[in-house]
């Protein structure tokens, strides 16, 4: 991955600027040793790795804006970061950036049932917003599967989402408001616990902007009431066709589940060996979860083994009990760390319309024969983002290249179908170089011009989203002033 | 007046143009500063392109009439989640609402509370800025983190950002039933607070109303028939405490009901200006004490409509407070004279100015509309 050659101006003043972010933070937010820094050098795409200039922890909005003016006047790159979860490279650093790390603001500001929201710092860890409404019976909806380490602050980032998000949506559908620091230093409240923006709506832009235009520190987030109960089903098929007409047929009858997830063979035989959860071997699964009093689940569940049966499956499992409910779940929870304990695989995020769910399924086989690697396919079916993993020896030399361009591949044809490159991980350093394949030139300098508002001197998470040839002339530019 | 037929069209009228552009879709609402321009209408781009009801998506020109999308989802049992309300009888306007209107306005209605706005039903758009050059970004997938969110960027610009060309939404199944739940006679705070434990209940409210005049307070419930049916009789005894429930039922009832209530018609024809409020509903009861004119309250009172005499700076006689306030009917002269749009802190007015001039270089796109 090319990545823009450090400023040595910047790498030899390091003593000076870490002299700067000391002398006016504590002592503790300022992390400049080679070794410690090294903590700090990629995120969970580890493939790509660089140690920061320096690292800067800070406690309060307050400090974090200090650290900003400095780096701001001082011309120093900044990498925003929440828990180094992103599996984009979102948050990689570059040698002459300092890592700007949220992960010690983590307070809850404010709980408000009656107007439904929560106000958290946004180093606070997504299930832990949950985990300070449930007594109460509320959750915060968006749930990536990483939810026990990543930040509220990377998910904004991001606009991550999870399982649940066919009926609750994604992060911009729960945040109502944010503080945040621009590169300059200077501090904004946009939105709040009110609905609805009052200008343009700055909230949705900043939301999935990957941490280019602001470093988020507080955030207002909706909170729901838990439902009354929820119960999956899993169903199995003997094609991945079928199952993938099941999904629309389910979407068209007027049922919305919380989740419909997928998982194809390779991925249930992997999971299977790993977890246990008793799943049937066949060439499809879905796990439909609906939500309700047990009544409404009994009805909605009943509507859709009906549908379910006019495709004969293979298995339809209805969970009976709590424990039963659990085991449907514990395969597909598990499929990762299954699929990671028999091989090295690359996790890549692309979104298709659900109606091409078949084709582009098929396409993958066929390609996977082409490529010689193998590929397993588990993921959220009702708004079709799918998550193929595919599956390579880190150890034998090109293979990881090899791998590289079957993703690529497939992300292209996520594109050729109406669909995008990345639904929930983010474009960062991963996907930038094929952003050319979903967005015409004009399409991607609409963008970068909201970048330059924000952040004209484009110092924030340099070398992410944008193309670097796309980009160059605004980042040469910078430079030059 | 000036009616592309295509995008490409839009794109060389706009890098063409020479002067302000007053862009109108059904041209059916004056709301904003009063623009001095050509009329530029979008009405000529229409036509549903896409609709895929198993995939909950749908694509429509930017000048489609809003009741022939609508027609289009009801014919598979769909909807737009967000309830854009109709404003003509409140305005007093005639002409045929465009889904491109109902976007660069931003319209939701009581669903807003339980679906979220407009912005967050739309997955995708194009546009042609004040350049002339064509812009899309989102797309027809209900999941994308490709770039940057322009698509919520374009929702609520009214226009002056770029004029849109197409639309894309995520769509929901229309529910089989609906009930009503009303309370009588209650003040503005135990309104507020039996609308608070409502929204806080499990049982799915998706319309959450009080009318002061009609001593009303109202609660939606909307799914399946037996859904509708438990959730309307658990959510009555939740409400027990703050005096008797009328539950009605009848679907054109309850349909004709909250429909009266999205458009507003209590104030339709009605002397006087009217604006409309948004703040955190435990807010609502003290800022429609400061108003000094006929209220109401949607989305669990978070969102207040007042009459006030022709005229008044409202804004003026609020104060501070956290959230904002539009003037959505008056008078050319008084929506000359009175902000109608809540003017934003420095540094975010900056922002929008800067956002404004990069997109619309020449100022061409509505000018003054939102911001001076
Ligand atoms: C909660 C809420 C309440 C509202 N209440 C009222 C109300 O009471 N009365 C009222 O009149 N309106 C109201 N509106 C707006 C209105 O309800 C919408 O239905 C819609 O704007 C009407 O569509 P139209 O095609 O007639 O729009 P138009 O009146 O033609 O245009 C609406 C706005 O959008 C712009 N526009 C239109 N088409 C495009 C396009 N293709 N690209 C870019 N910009 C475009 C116009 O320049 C104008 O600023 C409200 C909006 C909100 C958010
Ligand atoms: C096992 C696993 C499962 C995952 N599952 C999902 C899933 O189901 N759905 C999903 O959407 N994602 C998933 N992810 C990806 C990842 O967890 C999300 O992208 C998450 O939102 C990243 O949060 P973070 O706090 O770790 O951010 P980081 O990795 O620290 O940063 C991510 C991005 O956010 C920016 N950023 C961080 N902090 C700030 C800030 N304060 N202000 C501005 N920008 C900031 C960074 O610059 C970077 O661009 C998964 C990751 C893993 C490892």
């Amino acid at each position: 991955m090319e990545m823009p050659t450090p400023d040595a101006a910047i790498l030899s003043r390091k003593s000076k600027i870490v002299e700067l972010l000391r002398a006016a933070l504590p002592k503790a937010a300022v992390i400049h040793d080679e070794a410690e820094v090294r903590a700090y050098e990629c995120d969970a795409l580890t493939a790509y790795r660089c140690p920061p200039l320096a690292v800067v922890l800070p406690a309060t909005t307050e400090e974090v804006a200090t650290a900003l003016r400095i780096c701001h006047a001082e011309g120093v790159p900044v990498v925003p970061r929440g828990s180094g979860t992103s599996l984009a490279g979102g948050a990689l650093p570059t040698a002459d950036s300092v890592i700007l790390g949220v992960a010690r603001m983590n307070k809850v500001l404010e709980t408000d049932y009656d107007n439904r929201f929560i106000r958290v710092q946004t180093g606070r860890t997504n299930l832990s917003v949950t985990g300070a409404v449930e007594q109460e019976d509320f959750f915060y909806a968006p749930d990536p599967s990483s939810q026990l380490a990543c930040a509220i602050a990377g998910n904004i980032a991001m606009n991550s989402g999870g399982a649940h998000c066919l009926k609750y949506g994604v992060t911009t559908n729960n945040l109502l408001g944010v503080t945040m620091v621009t590169m300059a230093g200077e501090v904004l409240e946009i939105g709040g616990a009110h609905l609805d923006a009052g200008g343009y709506d700055l909230l949705g832009v900043i939301c999935g902007s990957e941490g280019q235009l602001g470093v988020v520190t507080e955030a207002t987030l909706r909170i729901l009431r838990k439902p009354e109960g929820a119960r999956p089903v899993l169903i199995g098929f003997d094609s991945n066709e079928v199952a993938g007409a099941c999904v629309s047929d389910i979407i068209k009858a007027g049922v919305l589940p919380v989740a419909i997830e997928f998982m194809d063979r390779p991925c249930i035989e992997a999971t299977e060996a790993f977890a246990k959860a008793g799943y049937p071997m066949c060439e499809a699964l879905l796990i439909v979860e609906v939500e309700g009093s047990a009544a409404e689940i009994d009805a909605q569940l009943g509507l859709i083994a009906g549908i379910a049966r006019r495709h004969d499956p293979v298995e339809l499992r209805e969970a009976q009990s709590e424990d039963e409910a659990k085991r449907i779940w514990l395969g597909r929870k598990s499929a990762f760390g299954a699929m990671g304990q028999i091989n090295d695989y690359m996790c890549l995020d692309g979104t298709i319309p659900v109606s091409a769910l078949p084709y582009v399924l098929k396409r993958i086989g066929e390609m996977s024969k082409e490529y010689g690697l193998g590929v397993a396919n588990v993921f959220h079916a009702g708004d079709g983002n799918m998550h193929p993993l595919i599956l390579f020896d880190a150890n034998k030399p090109g293979d990881l290249e090899l791998c590289e361009a079957f993703g690529a591949d497939i992300l292209k044809l996520c594109v050729e179908v109406g669909g995008c490159l990345t639904g929930e991980h983010g474009v960062g350093i991963e996907k930038r170089d094929l952003m050319e394949t979903q967005f015409a030139p004009a399409d991607l300098e609409a963008q970068m011009r909201v970048k330059d508002v924000f952040d004209p001197a484009w110092l924030l998470n340099p070398a992410k989203v944008f193309p670097l040839s796309v980009s160059r002339e605004r980042r040469e530019r910078q430079v030059a002033a | 007046m000036s009616s592309p037929a295509t995008e490409s069209e839009l794109s060389e009228m706009l890098a063409g143009a020479k002067g302000p552009l007053r862009v109108v879709g059904g041209g059916t609402r004056p709301v904003g500063r009063p623009v001095a321009g050509e009329v530029l209408s979008v009405a000529g781009l229409s036509g549903i392109e896409l609709y895929e009801p198993g995939a909950l998506t749908i694509v429509a020109k930017a000048g489609t009439p809003l009741a022939e999308v609508e027609a289009a989802l009801a014919a598979e049992g769909q909807r737009l989640p967000f309830e854009p309300m109709d404003h003509r009888a409140l305005l007093g306007t005639t002409g045929a609402p465009t889904i491109g209107g109902v976007v660069a306005a931003n319209v939701s209605g009581p669903r807003r509370i339980q679906a979220g706005a407009c912005r967050d039903s739309l997955i995708g758009v194009r546009f042609v800025d004040g350049s002339g050059a064509i812009v899309k970004n989102g797309g027809r997938v209900m999941k994308n983190v490709t770039g940057y969110d322009l698509v919520k960027l374009m929702a609520g610009s009214w226009g002056t950002l770029g004029v849109l060309t197409e639309v894309a939404f995520k769509v929901l199944p229309a529910p089989e039933a609906a009930a009503t739940l009303s309370l009588a006679g209650l003040s503005e705070l135990q309104a507020v607070e039996a609308m608070a434990v409502a929204l806080g209940s499990p049982f799915e409210v998706t319309g959450a109303a009080h009318l002061p005049e009609e001593g009303r307070t109202l609660l939606r419930i909307e799914g399946f028939a037996t859904s509708v049916a438990y959730r309307a009789g658990r959510l009555a005894d939740l409400m027990a405490p703050f005096g008797g429930v009328e539950v009605e039922e009848g679907a054109e009832a309850v349909a004709r009901r909250w429909q009266a209530l999205r458009d507003v018609e209590a104030f339709a024809g009605q002397a006087g200006d009217v604006w409309r409020i948004s703040v955190k509903p435990t807010d609502g009861p003290g800022i429609a004490a400061r108003i000094g004119g006929r209220v109401m309250f949607d989305w669990g009172g978070g969102l207040i409509w007042a009459l006030v005499p022709e005229g008044t700076d409202l804004r003026a006689r609020l104060g501070a407070f956290a959230g904002h306030a539009t003037l959505l009917r008056a008078a050319p002269e008084t929506r000359g004279r009175i902000a109608p749009f809540q003017p934003e802190p420095a540094p975010l007015a900056a922002i929008a100015a800067e956002l404004k001039r990069r997109f619309d270089p020449r100022g061409i796109l509505n000018p003054g509309l939102m911001a001076a």
